[in-house]
């Protein structure tokens, strides 16, 4: 696939449906900012961690540090591409603590969605992420611009040696999905740590 | 420098430590062969501070013991995140801080002159540990905020 600026996109809900369908039981999923208000609308589990508010570019290092903690679960963690801008590093660091169990879903729409759609500094430069991420070292990348070829290879995506990252174009979040925050981070804990630990 | 990197291994493998996340300075990165050498806990090395915070709370989550260690410019740095894991999140988490300067008593450094305001300002507790009388606290107040699951800051001084 070769995303461009003006070039197909997987529509923001369809492309996590995609992944809620697909992710197993075991595996623990860590959203935040834009796919923090989408995910709930399509998806609950108990290993389903909502950041939010979280410090932008958070969340990679949150999962990171899970990955670490819980090395016998798939750890996959929802980015957009502005929250990854914040923290280009965190890639560097992912990769070298060396967490085979952990995806990066990288949700590329362009803009910042939660503010209502700004540009970010990269919407104009056509920046490749997949290259980035396959020179910081990640062992599986794939990049992904309509939703036939994410539901067609999703599985695999998940279950492709780690770490891995995956960059989906997709179009910015519906402005309906985007009114209702997840429910409070304090009312998540502990159903989280009890399934984690179960 | 008041502690060696095999003491400061030894300290924080008695109170159970099991991931060290970093960003050396030129006084704390002497420990650097004692924290890879060290047989129970896991050295991380991350690129800005700000990611320490977020990836300290994912390893408390999943269950295991890590602590944070920077410098005070460092701490500034990652102000956004420490609020949001300890204060949002509420996720406790220790973390040892290079006070830069501090032993210089002319030093101007802002580094020097705001560590102890910021701390202040965020609510979150430490302790200075400044000469060698100081340094039994290391692992009486950190043992503590692991037994009370709170946070709490070690402010080394440099």
């Amino acid at each position: 696939m070769e995303p461009q600026k003006h070039m197909s996109r997987i529509p923001f809900r369809d492309a996590l449906q995609t992944l809620a369908d697909a992710r197993k039981n075991s595996d623990v999923v860590i959203t935040n900012q834009g796919s923090a208000r989408v995910w709930p609308l399509i998806a609950t589990h108990p290993l389903d961690f909502h950041f939010n508010p979280s410090t932008m570019g958070g969340a990679i290092p949150l999962a990171t540090g899970l990955a670490l903690a819980q090395p016998e679960r798939n750890v996959i963690v929802l980015s957009g591409d502005g929250s990854l801008l914040m923290s280009l590093g965190s890639l560097v660091s992912s990769v070298a603590a060396r967490c085979r169990n952990l995806t990066v879903i990288l949700l590329d729409n362009d803009r910042y969605d939660v503010t209502g759609g700004q540009d970010t500094a990269a919407t104009d430069l056509n920046m490749r992420f997949d290259d980035m991420a396959r020179a910081v070292g990640f062992e599986s990348v794939s990049t992904y611009c309509d939703g036939p070829h994410w539901q067609r290879d999703v599985e695999s995506v998940l279950q492709a040696t780690g770490p891995r990252f995956s960059w989906l174009k997709v179009e910015a979040a519906l402005p309906d999905d985007m009114k209702t925050p997840p429910e409070p981070m304090w009312k998540q804990q502990s159903r989280f740590h009890e399934a984690l630990n179960a | 420098m008041l502690f060696t990197g095999e003491e400061i291994v030894d300290e924080l493998t008695q109170i159970g430590v099991t991931h060290a996340i970093w960003i050396p300075d030129n006084t704390l990165g002497a420990w650097e062969d004692a924290l890879v050498s060290a047989a129970s806990i896991e050295l991380l090395r991350i690129c800005r501070e700000g990611e320490a915070w977020p990836m300290a709370a994912g390893l408390v989550m999943g269950g295991r013991t890590p602590i944070l260690i920077m410098q005070t410019t460092g701490l500034f740095e990652s102000g956004d995140a420490l609020r949001n894991i300890l204060f949002d999140l509420k996720v406790p988490v220790i973390a040892i801080i290079g006070a830069r300067n501090w032993l210089n008593a002319d030093s101007r450094d802002t580094a020097k002159t705001y560590a102890e305001p910021i701390l202040n300002a965020w609510g979150v507790d430490y302790r200075v540990v400044a000469s060698e009388k100081d340094k039994p606290l290391v692992n009486e107040f950190l043992s503590e905020c692991l037994q009370d699951q709170r946070s709490g800051i070690i402010l080394l001084a440099e």
